[in-house]
């Protein structure tokens, strides 16, 4: 792949998402763009690229972003931010909220890990919620990481990354050679296609929002901007998980690290956005 | 990986593959354990009841004793419900799992598996 369209594939990638791309990573570019290029009927990535320079196609740009996007993600990743959600965070909001709805939102789900994780241990923890109304949201930038979030269908190597044995018998049945979350589980989330550096449409505020391994992602300028975005989407005294080694501290004061908990903020009150 | 003060933890590799039992070990150690290796469960068996190992990573088909009749016995033996008891198997259907949970193994691995698999499970089960 020749260093021009590795630039402009970098470039794409940081206009359209916020997305950091290295270009002298030719062999990331190129083995995430050879199945575009096969599937868009490219004979090469450059030919692939030649015309993303000529045509500026919208369909085909989004498809090298999408491509450009996926990360590596597991069932319950890190496995400490989970257990600080199902043993602190979702009980104090249970005690908060008195029946009203509580609504998490995994941003950036990718294949969906994250917000089945979630949504299993919500189901977990039904003896402890009672009558608590959970709704739960997943957004990503990419069409085809939605579709197979959504398919809740998993490879036997996807499933043996984080998900306890106990988990994975409760809450899958085996499907030819893959696993099927269960319907009960798969129907309780709402999917969205959001651009996390786009303003995003709607009032609505979240009382949890995971968004984990998504801003070191991000080429710098525009981490800001996402976490003043995710900032706006949390409810007054809600809860932010972040990825490990991931802040807002040097970004944006809008948010704050709650003591002796890795990786979890929330809104600092004295914040006022600009309008 | 652990300091010198503290002693390994053993862990104990059950299979009738000599390939698979090479892979593990190396995996295993990597990770920090003192691996031990066995061809069928009774010759498991014998080594368990010399000495209990922390954990075992257990096939299920296996000529003399098979994985579950393994651990059936283990569960029974003086010490014997101590070993944190992981399969590692190419029965990969829920009958199996639920038969495996049954009968008292802590967790559960579907061959083929790779470093990140172990790590992942023995984390589980609170090994790493």
């Amino acid at each position: 792949m020749k260093i021009e369209h590795r630039i402009l594939v970098a470039d794409l990638c940081a206009a359209r998402a916020g997305l950091k791309v290295d270009p002298d990573k030719t062999y990331l570019l190129e083995s995430r763009l050879a199945a575009v290029a096969r599937r868009e009927g490219f004979a090469s990535i450059d030919e692939l690229a030649e015309n993303l320079k000529a045509r500026r196609e919208e369909r085909l740009a989004w498809a090298v972003v999408e491509a450009m996007a996926a990360g590596e993600t597991s069932f319950f990743r890190d496995r400490e931010p989970f257990r600080l959600f199902r043993d602190d965070v979702l009980p104090a909001l249970v005690r908060r909220r008195e029946g009203r709805p509580i609504r998490l939102w995994s941003a950036g789900c990718g294949a969906g890990q994250e917000v089945y994780s979630l949504a299993i241990a919500v189901e977990e923890q039904r003896a402890s919620t009672a009558a608590a109304k959970v709704e739960l949201f997943a957004s990503d930038i990419s069409e085809r990481a939605l579709e197979k979030a959504q398919s809740g269908l998993y490879t036997q190597f996807e499933v043996q990354r984080g998900l306890p044995i106990r988990m994975l018998v409760n809450h899958f049945e085996r499907v030819d050679e893959m696993w099927a979350i269960s319907p009960k589980i798969r129907q309780m989330v709402r999917w969205r296609r959001i651009n996390l550096i786009a303003e995003f449409a709607g009032s609505a505020q979240f009382d949890v929002i995971f968004c984990r391994h998504v801003l070191s992602m991000m080429v710098e300028p525009m981490r800001v901007r996402v976490l003043e975005n995710l900032a706006r989407a949390l409810a007054p005294d809600g809860f932010l998980f972040l990825g490990e080694g991931e802040s807002p501290a040097g970004f944006t004061e809008a948010l704050e690290p709650v003591s002796g908990r890795s990786g979890l903020f929330v809104r600092n009150p004295a914040y006022r956005a600009a309008a | 990986m652990v300091g010198r003060e503290r002693p390994l933890k053993t862990c104990l590799v059950v299979d009738d593959s000599r390939v698979i039992r090479k892979v593990a070990r190396r995996i295993l150690e990597d990770i920090g354990f003192d691996i031990a290796e066995a061809s069928d469960g009774m010759e498991a068996l014998a080594w368990c009841r010399a000495a209990m190992p922390d954990a075992v990573l257990l096939d299920w088909n296996m000529p003399v004793m098979n994985g579950i009749e393994f651990l059936r016995h283990l569960r029974q033996e003086p010490g014997g419900d101590k070993p944190t008891v992981v399969f590692c198997t190419v029965e990969a259907d829920a009958a199996h799992i639920h038969e495996a949970l049954d009968a008292g193994a802590d967790e559960y691995i579907m061959k083929p598996f790779d470093g990140d698999i172990i790590a992942s499970k023995l984390a589980e089960v609170g090994l790493v």
